[in-house]
């Protein structure tokens, strides 16, 4: 099946040299990074993780995800699901492989990263999350990988498969609630000592994953002869719905209990990300941003005409990415960190280098993602009356 | 997968030298030439703690006294990079405040409020260092000391994160150039790796108090372990008022100050 992934149009293959450009420049910064160490980065001791975390935890909740696409088809038979399952599958795939690099690229010793199975540790729930998420890259390899050949050959997908899925589902809500258990256990640190921190976490993944996924879907339909259906797009628009009025609602509760018990420890995390603490206010326009963009996505999502309407149903899903991975990827790790252990306020800031590398993450995961998807895509065309399906339902839009 | 005769005979052979090593090994070990034997001057505790006396550090010290950090950071190769980003620091002064956050307030007596409080790593008796780290590079001794393995460590700072006192360093970039005076007695470290204060369990395997005890000529620092009756720690903390910083995280830090 790999070979289908070496012919393609010349866009293909300059959308793959251009991701192939990028990882080799984040290569670059890496190497230089081994070298200098990460005082190349904009980390301090007190915000002593950074842009390279704020990834991982977000990526980790876009790899959680594919369950909403897996539940509904497995699960409850929801049959509009069967063209975009293994779309969500290999979106995991891709995403938990950014995650693991982005710990890698954070270790001060990547060479020593062994140390981890030399040494295992049931007490930290880094070892728990090496182990949940390196056993859910593979669920979902062998899941995919054989579900497609069998949808290949036209044949059901072999029985073993099946115990695997339905194991895959709560698996995937073990990722992303071991992921918030590493900030969630941690004394003095009370911007991440909240209980909900995992539900929190869930929520935004289960509203981020599947925004991507339509983003991605709409792609495929445009860019090639398979074309997934507005009925499955619609009912994954739902999910985003109601998965960002929740995750929003969360966000909600910390400001509640934080504001209205007047603990300072609670309070003090929030103020720097929302109106900035002694004078630094570094995240502040970043904060907003996203809190404008999840106000837009909501309204978008929640009137039935703009979530109908693909065209703004674009705006909306994206609006939700941005929104959530700023609010994750950036202001969840560095915001806990503000004001420090011994309460001072240490801007963050990426440095130019540390971006870099975290571009050339991101473009190691597209590149994976365009080769599974072009496979799958390409096995997807060959099932009969795909082309015209295809062609009809890019002019419906 | 065929397994040839050939291949079977090596892996046969590898297994049987494995084996036939074995006892030599053990017999080594058994001799007792492998293992290491303490220093009889080695000053042993169950429970090893600090008294940091602030008032007399206040009025018998000179102003701006640093002769414990000094001594401290001298001893263990501690580097000055000279960016509070990148700050390396096993011992150092905080303002009261920020030693004890929210302890402050405006009526507070003079002599207390703004003054410098000297802090370091606390022992915690309930480390939650201890507990996230993924590799056990840092751990506590029987004798309730936290330490680091430099060697085994990964540099994943959830230690870091996970400390309330601030008390770890993180190793941004190659910290030997940055070292003032080199101390030969005392390993350095590599870049990225995670130090802190070990309370000297190097001088104490060789019957020396900490070196910040030692450096402070007033005595406004008293080592000594928590479950000896008769040790001098236990003498401060019977007879004064003392505080710990940040108890309510049930971490029990052993470093206790007399305000």
């Amino acid at each position: 099946m790999l070979k289908r992934a070496l012919g393609g149009s010349q866009r293909y293959w300059s959308w793959m040299f251009f991701l192939l450009a990028l990882v080799g420049t984040g290569l670059a910064c890496y190497i230089r990074q081994l070298d200098r160490g990460l005082a190349i980065t904009g980390m301090s001791r007190d915000v002593s993780w950074g842009l390279y975390i704020g990834q991982f935890t977000f990526l980790v909740g876009v790899a959680a995800s594919a369950v909403m696409v897996v539940l509904p088809y497995y699960v409850h038979h929801v049959k509009e699901f069967g063209g975009i399952t293994i779309f969500g599958e290999f979106l995991a795939v891709a995403a938990v492989l950014m995650s693991l690099l982005f710990v890698i690229v954070d270790l001060g010793k990547p060479m020593r990263l062994l140390n981890l199975l030399l040494y295992p540790t049931p007490g930290s729930i880094m070892f728990w999350d090496m182990i949940v998420l390196t056993g859910y890259l593979l669920l979902n390899i062998v899941i995919g990988w054989n579900v497609l050949e069998s949808e290949r050959e036209a044949v059901p997908p072999p029985k073993w498969v099946k115990p695997l899925i339905y194991l895959s589902v709560p698996w995937a809500v073990s990722i992303h609630t071991v992921t918030a258990f590493l900030y969630a256990g941690l004394p003095g640190r009370p911007y991440w000592l909240t209980a909900i921190m995992a539900a929190r976490f869930l929520a935004s993944a289960f509203a981020a994953g599947p925004a991507l996924l339509i983003l991605l879907g709409l792609i495929i339909r445009r860019s090639s002869n398979f074309a997934p259906g507005g009925d499955v797009i619609q009912k994954l628009a739902r999910i985003v719905a109601y998965a960002m009025i929740i995750s929003v609602f969360f966000v909600g509760l910390e400001f509640f209990t934080a504001f209205y018990s007047q603990v300072p420890g609670h309070m003090q995390s929030l103020e720097y990300l929302f109106a900035g603490l002694d004078g630094h206010r570094n995240l502040v326009p970043f904060m907003w941003i996203s809190a404008v963009l999840a106000v837009t996505a909501l309204v978008l999502l929640i009137n039935p005409a703009t979530r109908e309407n693909e065209r703004t149903l674009q705006i909306a899903c994206a609006a939700v990415f941005i929104s959530l991975w700023l609010e994750k990827g950036l202001g969840l790790v560095v915001g806990g960190f503000i004001p420090s252990a011994v309460e001072r306020v240490t801007d963050y800031a990426p440095t130019v280098p540390e971006l870099l590398i975290a571009l050339g993450i991101w473009a190691a995961g597209g590149l994976l993602l365009t080769i599974l998807y072009k496979i799958a895509v390409s096995v997807k065309e060959e099932e009969p009356g795909m082309v015209e399906l295809a062609q009809k339902r890019r002019e419906v839009v | 997968m065929k397994i040839s005769r050939r291949s079977f005979l090596k892996m046969g052979g590898t297994f049987a030298l494995g084996f036939t090593a074995l006892p030599g090994l053990k017999a080594f070990a058994a001799s007792g030439l492998l293992k290491a034997s303490p220093d009889p001057k080695a000053l042993a505790g169950k429970k090893w703690a600090m008294a940091i006396n602030m008032k007399v550090c206040r009025e018998k010290g000179p102003e701006g006294c640093k002769e414990c950090v000094v001594a401290c950071h001298q001893v263990h190769n501690v580097p000055d990079i000279g960016n509070p980003k990148e700050e390396v620091k096993w011992i150092w002064k905080e303002p009261f405040a920020n030693a004890f956050p929210g302890q402050e307030h405006e009526y507070l007596e003079e002599t207390v409020k703004g003054q410098p409080f000297l802090v370091l790593c606390n022992h915690c008796d309930n480390p939650p260092c201890v507990r996230v780290c993924p590799t056990q590079a840092t751990f506590k001794r029987k004798d309730g000391i936290v330490v680091m393995d430099d060697h085994r460590c990964i540099g994943c700072r959830f230690c870091m994160a996970a400390c309330p006192f601030g008390a770890r360093s993180f190793n941004f970039r190659d910290p030997r150039p940055y070292i003032p005076k080199l101390n030969r007695e005392f390993p350095t470290r590599e870049k990225g790796v995670v130090e802190k204060c070990n309370f000297c369990v190097e001088r104490l395997a060789a019957g020396l108090s900490p070196a910040c005890v030692e450096a402070c000529r007033h005595g406004a620092l008293v080592f000594g372990d928590l479950e000896d009756p008769n040790a001098g720690i236990r003498d401060v903390l019977s007879s004064r008022f003392t505080i710990r910083r940040k108890p309510e995280l049930g971490t029990r830090p052993k470093v206790y100050y007399v305000v």
